[in-house]
């Protein structure tokens, strides 16, 4: 089944980690300058999401959805990608809940399949 | 030609201490929990110095001093502290060297830049506030001949400051100069890439301000900036950064009631119409320079002009003119004077540009110069540099619709005026633009268009002190470099006076 976003295993562990210390967790990808263009990651709810987002799909992680939000004008620049959420070394700012451990999350992108495209729709 | 010394090593004109606390009250002051994080230099990825990684506690403390100082600072005289900005901008100016070395020390920049921009700006910055203020008039009203309204402008009270990494001194200064002028204190949050260089600027003008006044904590985001943002006792925030972060500090400004200012970036087109190129003159080579600014601050700047826009008719040309300009870039050992682009400010900024570079050749941009990260060589292998880059795409891409902030161009063609104003403002964001053109009415006519606080006409990246920048759409709210930042760091107090001795005969 296709969907628009991912992570990898180092990804899943990292946001292990980060639900042991703050319990149930989302993304908000950002855009702009300095951090922009990173998904910031959250305790759920910390962010509030509006009328003006989209809910991209869930992280699967150990059966327990991480939800990954962006605004919509966005969405319509980004709609023909598939987001990878991943991890590198690093000194994130912003308030993403990872930046003290060392590392920031990073997105990597692919082009959506046709085929990929067809069965996803638009939000 | 010169290389200076690395900061701490023999012959450098300036040192790091081996550990800063947090600045509060006038004094260093050692985060509650006791931890500090380390701080490497982009140039080699080497620590150089740790910083006290601070906590809500933290600012607590850091808010109990500005709140003892405010009241104080806020009713001094506007020449009193007039002449306290004065001084900071007189004693930076004795410290030009050794201010431009280290802030390149801690964010990459090549110290050609800090020497010649950032710092110069910096200080001149100082002095504008400390004009400014000096000439802010309240004003009256007379409402009748027995009713006058007197407007005077009072501070704010504490503000909190939250400071990004690219240009951490100027960034700062733009922050400070207006709040202090206003008579405002101030809890500032440095960005945790470059947390040292602001303590640096402490140490040596920390004697020329009243206690409390400027109070720094350090930290991350959701440990210390989330705590002094989302605080109660602030009574107004001012951020650069961007979108995410910005929504989130409305957020929390929206449960306190309080104003924010917020500079969020954008994604700059820079337009090259047709007759830039009708003659081959110095105005010619000035517009070549302007496309390569892209690499300026090794791109790292919100107004990045990140997106070229160039007339069909001199595409090809144009092309090959910029492409031999950006080739002759200098990448090096950023403390080199004669390096014109150094280091990326952190790992994770270069995983980031290095994700797009890969993003646009899947989208099926064409390379025309660039495209790889640089490996320098010895010491800077350990550095974070990317090699200045130009694609050729389509504005619908994502190279051209998202802020890269790295030394990375993305360029297409427009085939007339209205093409160009499509292009252009086919953007989520409006902070920058630039418009190149020997014909004045296309030049104001465009500069009118584009939907972007700041167009720059026939130049770009200049950023003096007494020239409005803000955004339009998603790039923020609020204007600074300019006296219309006191409004945002001032409240209106309104005293209405009657010279009447009758009675209304209501009652």
């Amino acid at each position: 089944m296709a969907d628009r976003v991912g992570l990898t295993p180092e990804a899943a562990d990292l946001l292990r980690r980060l639900r042991d210390q703050h319990g149930p967790l989302m993304f908000h990808q950002s855009g702009g300058c300095c951090d922009g263009s990173a998904p910031m990651c959250y305790p759920d709810g910390e962010f509030r999401t509006g009328g003006s987002d989209v809910r991209l799909g869930e992280l699967d992680v150990d059966g327990q959805p991480v939800p990954f939000w962006m605004s919509e004008s966005q969405y319509e620049y980004w709609k023909h990608t598939h987001l990878t959420v991943d991890v590198v070394p690093g000194r994130g700012s912003g308030f993403s809940l990872e930046a003290p451990e060392g590392v920031r999350f990073l997105i990597r992108s692919r082009l959506l399949t046709d085929a990929e495209l067809t069965e996803l729709g638009e939000l | 030609m010169t290389t200076y010394a690395a900061p701490g090593t023999d012959g450098s004109v300036v040192s790091y201490e081996s550990r800063y606390d947090h600045y509060i009250g006038g004094e260093y002051v050692p985060p509650a929990k006791g931890q500090y994080f380390e701080n490497p230099t982009p140039i080699t990825g080497q620590t150089f110095t740790e910083i006290a990684r601070g906590t809500a506690d933290d600012v607590e403390k850091a808010l109990d001093a500005a709140h003892g100082a405010a009241p104080g600072w806020g009713k001094t005289a506007p020449a009193e502290r007039a002449d306290v900005l004065n001084k900071i901008a007189d004693r930076m100016e004795e410290n030009l060297e050794k201010l431009a070395v280290a802030e390149c020390y801690e964010n990459g920049k090549a110290v050609r830049e800090t020497l010649a921009a950032d710092i110069p700006l910096a200080i001149d910055h100082f002095r504008y506030f400390a004009g400014a203020i000096r000439a802010q008039e309240g004003s009256l009203s007379e409402v009748d001949d027995n009713t006058i309204a007197y407007h005077f402008h009072e501070p704010l009270g504490v503000v909190g400051q939250i400071i990004p990494w690219n240009f951490p001194i100027l960034m700062a200064t733009w922050k400070l100069a207006p709040a202090l002028a206003a008579g405002n204190a101030v809890v500032l949050k440095p960005a945790e890439q470059t947390p040292a260089s602001i303590h640096l600027l402490m140490s040596l003008i920390g004697d020329l301000i009243p206690p409390g006044v400027i109070n720094v904590v350090n930290g991350f985001g959701v440990e210390a900036g989330k705590p002094l943002a989302s605080n109660k006792r602030v009574r107004k925030v001012a951020f650069t950064g961007e979108t995410t972060t910005g929504r989130l500090i409305m957020q929390y400004a929206s449960e306190n009631l309080i104003p924010v200012t917020l500079e969020l970036g954008g994604k700059s087109p820079n337009i090259f119409f047709a007759d830039v190129a009708d003659q081959q003159d110095a105005f010619y080579d000035k517009a070549l320079e302007g496309f390569t600014m892209f690499a300026l601050n090794q791109g790292e700047v919100c107004t990045c002009p990140s997106r070229a826009l160039i007339q069909s008719t001199i595409y090809d040309r144009f092309m090959d003119d910029v492409t031999a300009r950006t080739q002759a870039i200098k990448q090096g050992n950023p403390l080199d004077t004669e390096t014109t682009m150094g280091a990326q400010a952190s790992n994770d900024q270069l995983e980031k540009i290095l994700s797009y570079l890969d993003i646009g050749k899947q989208e099926g941009a064409k390379i025309r110069t660039g495209g790889e990260r640089a490996d320098l060589g010895g010491d800077l292998s350990g550095g974070y540099y990317v090699q200045p880059t130009i694609f050729e795409g389509d504005n619908k891409m994502r190279i051209f619709q998202e802020e890269i902030f790295g030394p990375v161009v993305s360029v297409t063609r427009f085939e007339d005026y209205a093409d160009a104003m499509k292009i252009a403002n086919d953007t989520l964001y409006g902070l920058g633009a630039g418009v190149w053109s020997r014909n004045g009415t296309t030049a104001y006519r465009a500069g009118r268009e584009i939907q972007a606080g700041r167009v720059w006409v026939n130049n770009y990246h200049a950023y003096p002190a007494h020239a409005a920048f803000g955004g339009y759409k998603q790039s923020g709210i609020g204007r600074e470099n300019h006296k219309m930042m006191l409004d945002h760091y001032q409240q209106t107090k309104n005293l209405l006076v009657s010279y009447s001795d009758d009675p209304l005969g209501f009652f």
